[in-house]
């Protein structure tokens, strides 16, 4: 049993780590707070005075936001979509036998470490570029006319990007949950005769069924915060301005910083959202 | 035990997953060869893959022009220096709650998860304000604690899985046999937790690394680390592929390395313990 003095001192341990977490989290968020009641525009007249939910409602009335909104909404999904189920069937494939697994493993993981904005310039440049992009290259030995990814499949781009950045993390956590299913299970399923398909989806879909959900609960949440990707190819053009990159050239382009706040407020407001699901799961698991 | 494996299947596996994993490997591989192209091959059509005339020239043009090491530098000191602060102050904390458990213990946890939930643009223009305010616009130290601090729930929360896995009973015949609370950290505690600690290094390291909100932000020439130095190669030098390529394999070649070798830890510490 812990002793007085020990608390005592596990209370004085905690204490750094604790005030700076606090300090990180209430100092900022206040102030961004303030600011979004604030009419501020730095470089037009400095703080104008209390603006009342002008700034609230404004935000969600420009004729930026429903895109924006849509634009997030888009991407997130269908970066979940593919990273979700090809994330599936590659933990099932890496989790066969076969020869050099480690080494295919690693193939596979490499492009989580890519830093983002490397691989939005590679792809952007090497790969989707109309004139000496490789897919161009590709389309031109099929004769087929080249595409120009960014201004006609903006979207199509940014996820492809993303979601080839996000697959590895999905996969390698499939992969471990799968690693944690009881073979016994599935022999005992296989001998009594249960087909492949349906030992896939009655023995092994539920069971990762939790690595799933936490998958999508963590992916979100940074996907809904998706910056460098955007900001190095198409900048927030061709109608692929996100919610962050809204945010993002209210308060730093434009400086219009009230406006910016009551969005980062709204933003904060969602994630949280996302984040009360994810943080039930992770205290199941703490009590179990 | 075991299911029996026929040659012919784990052939057929082999190949199928190879080529999947040299696909999603390709980009990567992709843009090491064409570091060492000169411009000319790079833009080649057909492509050029292995067949080319290899020239390092490309890396020796990206340093001089663009002074790759002053980045470099900048990665380093604030990618370790925030690992190493973050680590000062979560041990003692992960610690404590690990081996002291109080009711509070989860609740505390999960605040400290919730932090690590807060989108970095909702608080842009006040970290922004408060970086002018501090003269830390640009300056290493500015982002090694704004790194640190975005981290720290992170370090924390993989500290805590892993000191919970040391068995309490040791500590407590230590304590039995008289060891007192220094003897108890130095001699028992620190040499089972060194492998979680150094995991929970390389994990941070790598996430700091890779940090591209904050330090595009809120850095320029002076502090700008290489995911900012990358982003300098957004137009017109993107174009010429073989520099662009140069740039970012320097760029990705230390963590791709280091991340290698924590593919374990990236679960663990990213689910905050909800997958093992």
């Amino acid at each position: 049993m812990a002793t007085k003095a020990s608390r005592t001192a596990a209370r004085i341990m905690m204490a750094p780590a604790v005030i700076l977490l606090l300090g990180w989290m209430l100092v900022p968020l206040v102030m961004t707070l303030w600011f979004s009641f604030r009419n501020y525009l730095p470089l037009r007249g400095g703080d104008l005075g209390f603006a009342g939910f002008d700034n609230y409602v404004r935000f969600v009335t420009s004729s930026s936001f429903w895109p924006a909104v849509s634009a997030t909404l888009f991407i997130v999904v269908g970066v979940l979509i593919i990273t979700v189920t090809l994330g599936v069937l590659l933990a099932l494939l890496l989790d066969q036998p076969m020869w050099g697994q480690g080494i295919v493993r690693i193939l596979v993981i490499a492009p989580f470490f890519v830093m983002p904005t490397v691989s939005g310039l590679v792809w952007k440049n090497m790969f989707l570029d109309s004139v000496n992009g490789l897919f161009a290259q590709v389309f031109k030995f099929f004769g087929a006319a080249p595409i120009e990814f960014l201004s006609q499949m903006p979207f199509f781009t940014i996820i492809l990007i993303v979601s080839w950045q996000w697959l590895p993390f999905a996969t390698l956590i499939l992969l471990t949950a799968i690693q944690s299913l009881d073979s016994e299970q599935l022999e005992a399923a296989e001998m009594d005769g249960a087909p492949p398909l349906k030992r896939f989806w009655f023995i092994i879909v539920p069971h990762l069924s939790r690595a799933i959900t936490v998958v999508i609960l963590i992916q979100t949440i940074f996907l809904l915060s998706v910056f460098a990707e955007i900001y190095v190819t198409t900048a927030g053009a061709f109608g692929s301005k996100t919610l962050t990159y809204l945010i993002f050239q209210r308060v730093l382009e434009s400086q219009n910083v009230g406006l910016g706040s009551a969005g980062g407020v709204y933003a904060i407001i969602l994630a949280n959202i996302v984040a009360i699901f994810l943080m039930r799961i992770v205290g199941k698991n703490l009590d179990a | 035990m075991a299911r029996s494996v026929t040659p012919r299947r784990k052939a057929m596996f082999t190949i199928f997953a190879w080529a999947i994993g040299l696909i999603i490997f390709f980009p990567i591989l992709w843009t090491i060869l064409t570091s060492f192209k000169t411009e000319a091959d790079a833009i080649a059509y057909p492509p050029k893959f292995l067949f080319f005339n290899w020239t390092l020239e490309n890396y020796v043009v990206v340093q001089e022009r663009s002074n790759y090491m002053h980045y470099l530098w900048n990665s380093v000191v604030i990618a370790g220096g925030s690992t190493i602060l973050g680590i000062i102050v979560a041990v003692p904390a992960a610690w404590s709650m690990a081996f002291v458990p109080s009711a509070r213990t989860k609740d505390i946890l999960m605040w400290m998860l919730s932090t690590k939930m807060l989108p970095a643009v909702g608080v842009l223009y006040p970290m922004y304000l408060i970086f002018i305010k501090l003269g830390w616009l640009d300056t290493k130290i500015g982002l090694v604690v704004v790194l640190m601090l975005i981290n720290l729930p992170i370090i924390i929360w993989m500290l805590y899985t892993y000191f919970k896995e040391i068995p309490g009973e040791i500590l407590e015949a230590a304590r039995m046999d008289g060891a007192s609370l220094k003897e108890e950290i130095l001699y028992v505690l620190t040499p089972m937790a060194i492998p979680g600690i150094a995991s929970t290094i390389l994990l941070n390291v790598i996430l700091a690394w890779n940090e591209s909100f904050w330090t595009l932000n809120l850095t320029a020439a002076n502090a700008g680390p290489l995911t900012a130095f990358i982003a300098s190669y957004s137009s017109p030098e993107g174009l010429f592929y073989a520099k662009l390529s140069a740039a970012s394999t320097m760029a990705i070649a230390p963590i791709l390395i280091m991340g290698w070798f924590s593919q374990k830890q990236l679960v663990r510490g990213l689910t905050f313990g909800a997958v093992k």
